[in-house]
C-alpha cells in the first residue's frame, strides 16, 4: 500500500471516528450521569440529518441548515427528557431500554410520515466542493477535512467545558457519584435536562454535517447507534476520554477493515470490541 | 418465583385452553383468514418460546443479553444445513444435532461473555450476535445474505412408520404448542431445582451467592447454555415453519424484539415474556390492519405500557391476588 493511499484511509478513519465521537460522547455522558441506556440516541442523529436536509432545501444554505438543526435536536432532546425519561429515573434500567425502544419506533415512523422513505442526497456547498490533489489520481475532498475540523473543535470545546467550567465540574461529579451530587444541593433536574439536551444536540450536529457525505435515509440512526454503543463500551461507560479513543479506534478499524478485508469489514469492528472486552471487561477507561 | 398465585394460574390456564382450542373455533370466527391466522399464532408461540428462554438469562439470572437471536438463528440454520436439498431431514438426527451445536457454541460464547457484567455484558453479547449474523451473511455455507430454503419438512418416524406429518399446518400447530408448554414446564422445573435456586439468587445478589461459597460463573454459564439451547429449539421450529432461513434471524433486531417481549411481559416471571410475545405481536397485527404507519401507534403503545405498567403485563395478573402489600411484593 503506498503512502498516499494509506494517508487517505487514515484521514477517512479519523473523520469517521470523530463523527462517531460526537454521537458517542452524549451517549456515554447520559449513561454515566443519569444511568439511562438511551436507545433513541441514534434517532437524534437521524433528526439532525433530516432537519439539515430539509432546511438546506428550503434555505439553500447548508451552513444555516446545520446551525438550525442544532437547536432543534437540543429542544427535542430536552422535551423528551422532561416529559418521559424523567418519570423513569427510579425504575430499572430495562424499563428505560423499553421506553427508548418505543421512542425509536415513533421517531422512525415520524420520519417516514414527514419525509418519506426515499434516500436523499445533500449537496456539498459550492465553496467547499473541491478536493486536495495528492497525486495524479488521488484526491481528498475538502468537505471531509472540514467535518474532521468541526468535530475536532467540538471535541476540544467539550474537553474545555468538562475540565474547566463549573458546569463541567457538576458533570464530572455526576458521572462519578450521582447521589452525592444531589445531596450537595446541585439542581440535578436541571443538570440531567441539560446533559440530555447537549447529548441530543451533539448527535444532531453529527447527523447534519455528515449528511452531504453519508446522505440521509430511513433507519440511519440505528446503524450509528450500534457502533456508538461499541465505542462507549470499548472506552468505558461514562468516560468521555474513553469514548474519544474508542471512536477513533472503531473509525480506523472500520475503514481499514473495508479496505483490507472487504468480506469481513463489519466483522472487524465487533472483533475489536470482543477483544477489548475480554482483555479489559470494563472498557479501557472505566 | 416459587408458586404462581391462584388467580394468575387460573387466568393462564384459561388462556392456554383458548390457545389449544383455537384451531376448532378459529375457522368459525375468521373463516377467510383462518389458514393465515393459524400460521400466525404458530409463529407467535415460537417467539414466545424464545422470549421465555431469554427470560431465564435476563429476568432470572440477571444477564441482559442482546445477542440471543444468534442461537435462535443457529438452530434454524442447522435445520437448513442438515436438510438434504428437496428431501426431508430425519428429525431424530436433525433436532439433536441442531440443539447440540447450539449448546456447544453457546458454551463458548457464554464462557467468554460472563467475564463481563451489566452494560458490558449487553454489548459483548451484541458483538457475538453480530459476528454470528455476519458469519452467515458473508459465508457461502447456506446461501449467504440470500438465505436458504428448506423445501420439505423433517420426517417424524419410528422404524419407517410416520408418527406425525409436519406438513399439515394443524399438526405443526400442536407440535409447536407442545414445545411451548414443554419449554415453560422445563424452565419451571429448572428453577425449582437446587441449581435453579442458586441461579435465582445470583439474579438477586451475585456477591452474596459467592459469599455463600458458590461459584456464580459456573451457574451462570449453565443457565446461559440452557436458555440458548431452548432458543435454538425455537429457531429450529421457526425455520421448519417458514421453510426458509436468512441472516436476519440472527440480527440484533431479532434479539431486541425478544428483549422487548421479556420486559413488556414482565421480567423474571417466565409466563410474562410469553404473554409479552402475544401482546406485542397481536398489537402489531391490530395496528397493521388499521394503518400502514403502524410503527407510530406501536411505539406509543410500548411507551404507554412502560409508563403505566411498571411490572409489565405479568404485573397485572399478579395484582389479581389482592393480599396485604408485603405479600404482593413477592414478584421476584
Amino acid at each position: 500500500m503506498d503512502f498516499w493511499f494509506f494517508l487517505i484511509q487514515v484521514l477517512n478513519g479519523v473523520q469517521y471516528g470523530l463523527l462517531l465521537f460526537l454521537v458517542a460522547s452524549g451517549l456515554t455522558l447520559i449513561f454515566g450521569i443519569m444511568g439511562i441506556i438511551n436507545l433513541a440516541h441514534g434517532s437524534f442523529y437521524m433528526l439532525g440529518a433530516y432537519v439539515a436536509y430539509w432546511l438546506a432545501l428550503k434555505t439553500g444554505s447548508l451552513v444555516a441548515a446545520v446551525a438550525l438543526s442544532l437547536p432543534v435536536s437540543a429542544l427535542v432532546g430536552y422535551a423528551i427528557e422532561a416529559v418521559l425519561v424523567r418519570a423513569l429515573y427510579k425504575r430499572d434500567h430495562l424499563d428505560q431500554v423499553l421506553l427508548t425502544y418505543g421512542l425509536i419506533l415513533v421517531f422512525n415512523e415520524g420520519q417516514k410520515l414527514i419525509w418519506g422513505s426515499d434516500v436523499h442526497g445533500v449537496a456539498v456547498p459550492e465553496l467547499l466542493n473541491w478536493s486536495f490533489r495528492l497525486t495524479d489520481n488521488l484526491n481528498y475532498p475538502a468537505y471531509r477535512l472540514l467535518i474532521s475540523a468541526v468535530c475536532a473543535v467540538v471535541a476540544l470545546g467539550m474537553w474545555w467545558m468538562i475540565a474547566k467550567t463549573r458546569f463541567g465540574m457538576w458533570v464530572r461529579a455526576g458521572a462519578a457519584n450521582r447521589e452525592m451530587v444531589a445531596a450537595l444541593g446541585i439542581d440535578v433536574k436541571l443538570l440531567f435536562g441539560l446533559v440530555f439536551a447537549i447529548g441530543a444536540a451533539l448527535a444532531g450536529l453529527a447527523g447534519a454535517i455528515a449528511a452531504p457525505v453519508n446522505s440521509v435515509y430511513p433507519g440511519m440512526g440505528e446503524s450509528v447507534l450500534i457502533l456508538c454503543f461499541v465505542v462507549v463500551v470499548i472506552g468505558g461507560v461514562g468516560s468521555v476520554k474513553g469514548a474519544f479513543l474508542g471512536a477513533i479506534l472503531i473509525g480506523l478499524a472500520d475503514t481499514f477493515g473495508k479496505v483490507l478485508l472487504p468480506d469481513f469489514a463489519s466483522f472487524s469492528v465487533y472483533a475489536v470490541m470482543a477483544a477489548v472486552l475480554l482483555w479489559k471487561p470494563r472498557g479501557l477507561f472505566a | 418465583m416459587t408458586r404462581l398465585p391462584r388467580p394468575a394460574a387460573i387466568v393462564l390456564l384459561a388462556l392456554l385452553a383458548l390457545l389449544a382450542a383455537y384451531p376448532l373455533y378459529g375457522s368459525l370466527l375468521f373463516p377467510e383468514k383462518h389458514a393465515f391466522l393459524l400460521q400466525k399464532v404458530t409463529g407467535i408461540m415460537i417467539l414466545a418460546i424464545m422470549a421465555m428462554s431469554l427470560d431465564l438469562l435476563v429476568g432470572i439470572a440477571g444477564m441482559v443479553s442482546l445477542g440471543h437471536a444468534a442461537f435462535f438463528g443457529l438452530g434454524g440454520y442447522m435445520l437448513a444445513i442438515l436438510s438434504p436439498q428437496y428431501e426431508a431431514a430425519d428429525i431424530w438426527v436433525a433436532l439433536p444435532l441442531a440443539l447440540a451445536t447450539v449448546a456447544a457454541v453457546s458454551a463458548v460464547i457464554g464462557a467468554l461473555s460472563i467475564r463481563t457484567n451489566g452494560i458490558s455484558f449487553i454489548m459483548i453479547t451484541l458483538a457475538f450476535g453480530q459476528m454470528g449474523y455476519f458469519f452467515f451473511n458473508d459465508s457461502r455455507l447456506a446461501g449467504g445474505s440470500d438465505g436458504a430454503f428448506i423445501y420439505v419438512m423433517p420426517t417424524v418416524e419410528i422404524a419407517g412408520v410416520s408418527l406425525l406429518n409436519l406438513e399439515s399446518k394443524l399438526t405443526f400447530y400442536y407440535v409447536v404448542l407442545g414445545a411451548f408448554v414443554g419449554a415453560y414446564l422445563l424452565l419451571r422445573m429448572v428453577l425449582a431445582s437446587p441449581f435453579g435456586r442458586v441461579v435465582q439468587a445470583i439474579g438477586v445478589n451475585e456477591n452474596r451467592v459467592r459469599g455463600l461459597g458458590f461459584d456464580p460463573d459456573r451457574y451462570k454459564l449453565v443457565a446461559f447454555v440452557i436458555g440458548a439451547t431452548i432458543a435454538g429449539l425455537a429457531g429450529f421450529l421457526g425455520a421448519a415453519q417458514y421453510g426458509f432461513v436468512n441472516p436476519a434471524m440472527l440480527s440484533w433486531h431479532q434479539s431486541g424484539q425478544a428483549l422487548v417481549m421479556v420486559i413488556l411481559g414482565g421480567t423474571g416471571t417466565l409466563f410474562g415474556p410469553a404473554l409479552g410475545a402475544f401482546v406485542l405481536e397481536l398489537a402489531r397485527m391490530g395496528f397493521e390492519s388499521v394503518t400502514e404507519h403502524w410503527l407510530l401507534p406501536m411505539g406509543l403503545f410500548v411507551i404507554a405500557v412502560v409508563v403505566l405498567l411498571p411490572k409489565g403485563v405479568a404485573g397485572l395478573l399478579l395484582q389479581l391476588e389482592r393480599k396485604p402489600p408485603p405479600e404482593a411484593e413477592d414478584g421476584a
